[in-house]
């Protein structure tokens, strides 16, 4: 997919591994320097621009006064409201939903080794989606009898885990046979994994009344709108392990683009690394569909952006991932927001209206390169 | 969706600009400054509450409203739109600076609302009942909420005539029909109203029987069951696109078998005039009576009304 060192070698000629690898690090601290900033910028955009306007003086003041104490007059009170109720925890939602749908794509891309692997586009989402729907359709009936009835807004996101969760389990386990993954069988097994999903989704959709026909099809296209401090302590629980988990699974993806026998015999607990990657994805994945919804692309369109920028190496993959998803996401998000403000478009049309021309290209660039 | 988008940008600072100084002039000319209980800058949320707005004068004071509000139809021009009812955003409203947000019930998500209240907006929900008592309540909720009681008690009262005297005519039924409502072709497979359902409503208040009664909300029936129902006539919205004429609708192989195909008997009318369950609603229900029961004498004078749209299809 991305220069590899070899090439390197072959353009400079009479260059040494030494020089050829400490360009690739110069740019690779370059590109990192680079996403910090674009999230940096994201972020106080996104605190800074919404439907309501204040201008950044009054956005820093509003920040202050959430930290220091009660606002001036009625008029910082209202900042105060939008900047830390409303444009906070939604930037901060943005922030995790983009980084964890990003290295998500990243993980499962490792784990099939296949570039194609996305939780969007391999039935994943479609698992947390369909777990999500059941409960928004089906959950007044159910939710009674269930234990954590008494906390209603976690049902939802223990349900789109555990959709992600068993969708991801079916599809490694249908795609695995005889110690390899086959790329074609994970494809095949990604779709009709969605067809059901969807065939379910169909039933739920007969099934539901109005609102909760309308609340499904404008969930399917994900929004941060609802972003609430709520939310945000949610889907924490699910960010946290990805977050621990990312600096280790590096170098076991690294070892495991190896094969999976060969990466055995470099010592890797193969079977734990799988393991502990897909219950990762399937939290993150659960979790960033049960807060926004589904959003599609950015798990597949981020890796291999940065793939491009900085080659396969999963140890600045994985972060340089999470960097860029957070800023491609709130950056949809901005737009989202702001295209037809004081209304508000679903951020889904967006991410999907630039990924999937992009994926367009990558199948494309691919195909040439084969052929 | 695509209307919204190519909406230019500019229109809400625009209005606000206009807005703010139409107030300033408003209370520059006659010196007083209205309290709480004539909230200056309302946003509407529901096509019956901007109408009902709009019906008692206060069309001025309207800062926004949401897509669902298409009648009168200057308003989706005039005002800017904050989005879909059931999908608003918190900071969209707020935007607007509204005294209050007048929402109709089913109006959310939830949080966003609960947002709205926070920031000290004075939220009030309208009941939405598709029942000829729930219009007269929802004209009586939003004129308290405005305060314009006295005349919405007025067209409250008017409404409320209105719909006594189609329900005299309804009296009058001796044989009701069998109506069956069509949302949309579904694939070409009906997708017809059930209890709970405006329509529902609409048919009853109507002198009719709503052969979708076995359900509730909008479902697809298939031939057969459609077959067996037998209605009489079938009711359609008239919009752009949906072809809801004769040949189009009974074109349909179990339509065409019931005894609404064999007369050729299709209604329509414009979905939000029939569905609306606003100011306008008599006159949708005289409109429908004419249609079930042609023989019926005292409907004929019901129908004439200004408001009537063009009997698109028949």
């Amino acid at each position: 997919m991305s220069t590899p060192p070899m090439r390197a070698f072959a353009d400079n000629g009479g260059g040494t591994l030494v020089a050829a690898l400490q360009r690739r690090r110069q740019r690779t601290a370059f590109v990192f320097a680079l996403l910090v900033l674009l999230v940096a910028a994201t972020s106080i955009v996104s605190l800074g621009l919404g439907a309501v306007s204040i201008p950044p003086s009054r956005t820093f003041a509003a920040l202050w006064t959430g930290l220091t104490g009660s606002p001036a007059d009625a008029n910082a009170a209202r900042d105060s409201l939008v900047i830390l109720n409303i444009r906070l925890p939604r930037t901060l939602l943005g922030l995790m939903v983009g980084a964890s749908l990003a290295v998500c794509g990243a993980l499962m891309q490792g784990l099939f080794r296949n570039p194609l692997a996305d939780p969007g586009l391999v039935g994943v989402s479609s698992g947390a989606a369909l777990a999500a729907a059941i409960v928004i359709v089906l959950g007044e009936r159910f939710l009674p009898y269930l234990p954590f009835a008494t906390l209603p807004f976690v049902a939802l996101p223990i349900a789109a885990f555990l959709g992600g969760l068993l969708f991801t389990y079916v599809l490694y386990v249908l795609s695995s046979g005889s110690g390899r993954t086959s790329v074609a069988t994970l494809l095949l097994a990604g779709v009709a994994l969605g067809a059901m999903a969807g065939a379910v989704t169909g039933l739920l959709t007969f099934l539901s009344n109005d609102q909760q026909l309308r609340d499904l099809t404008f969930w399917s296209l994900g929004s941060l709108g609802g972003a609430t401090w709520t939310k945000v302590t949610t889907i924490l629980p699910a960010f946290i392990p990805l977050a621990i988990a990312l600096p280790f699974l590096g170098r076991s993806l690294n070892a495991l683009s190896l094969g999976e026998a060969e990466a055995f015999h470099l010592g890797l607990p193969v079977e734990r690394i799988k393991r502990i990657v897909i219950v990762v994805v399937a939290l993150a994945v659960g979790a960033a569909v049960a807060s926004a919804g589904v959003i599609g692309f950015v798990g597949i369109v981020v890796p291999h952006l940065l793939r491009l920028a900085i080659g396969a190496n999963h140890k600045v993959l994985l972060p340089a991932s999470a960097l860029l998803g957070a800023a491609l996401l709130l950056a949809s998000d901005i737009l989202a927001r702001l295209i037809v403000s004081p209304a508000e478009l679903p951020i889904g049309i967006l991410t999907a209206a630039i990924g999937a021309p992009f994926f367009l290209w990558l199948l494309l660039a691919r195909r040439k390169m084969v052929t | 969706m695509i209307d919204i988008i190519a909406r230019p940008l500019s229109r809400r600072s625009l209005l606000q600009v206009a807005g703010l100084s139409a107030a300033i002039i408003a209370v520059g000319s006659t010196g007083v400054i209205a309290q709480d209980a004539s909230p200056k800058r309302i946003v509407a949320v529901g096509g019956a509450v901007t109408e009902i707005l709009y019906a008692l004068g206060a069309a001025e004071r309207i800062v926004g409203i949401d897509t669902t509000s298409l009648y009168p139809p200057s308003a989706l021009k005039d005002k800017p739109n904050v989005g879909y009812m059931r999908q608003l955003s918190a900071e969209g409203v707020l935007s607007l600076s509204p005294d209050i947000v007048l929402v109709s019930a089913g109006s959310g998500p939830p949080p966003a609302l609960k947002l709205l209240e926070e920031a000290g907006v004075r939220l009030v929900t309208i009941p939405d009942t598709p029942t000829a008592a729930g219009v007269v309540e929802k004209i009586r909720a939003i004129g308290r909420a405005v305060g314009l009681e006295d005349k919405a008690a007025a067209l409250a009262a008017d409404v409320e005539k209105r719909f006594a005297a189609v329900a005299k005519a309804r009296e009058t039924v001796s044989k009701p029909v069998k109506v069956l409502f069509v949302l949309a072709m579904q694939s070409g497979r009906p997708l017809v109203a059930g209890t709970g359902t405006a329509a529902d409503g609409m048919i009853a208040l109507a002198g009719a029987t709503n052969i979708g009664a076995g359900f509730s909300g909008y479902k697809a029936m298939t031939d057969e069951a459609i077959i067996t129902a037998a209605p009489d006539i079938v009711v359609m919205m008239a919009r752009e696109g949906l072809h809801a004429d004769p040949d189009t609708v009974f074109a349909n192989a179990a339509l065409s078998a019931t005894p609404a195909g064999a007369g050729r008997r299709l209604v329509t009318a414009d979905g939000h005039w029939l569905l609306g369950f606003g100011p306008r609603s008599p006159e949708a229900v005289a409109y429908l009576m004419q249609a079930f029961f042609p023989d019926l004498p005292q409907v004929r004078a019901l129908s004439a009304s200004e408001h009537l749209p063009a009997e698109a299809g028949k």
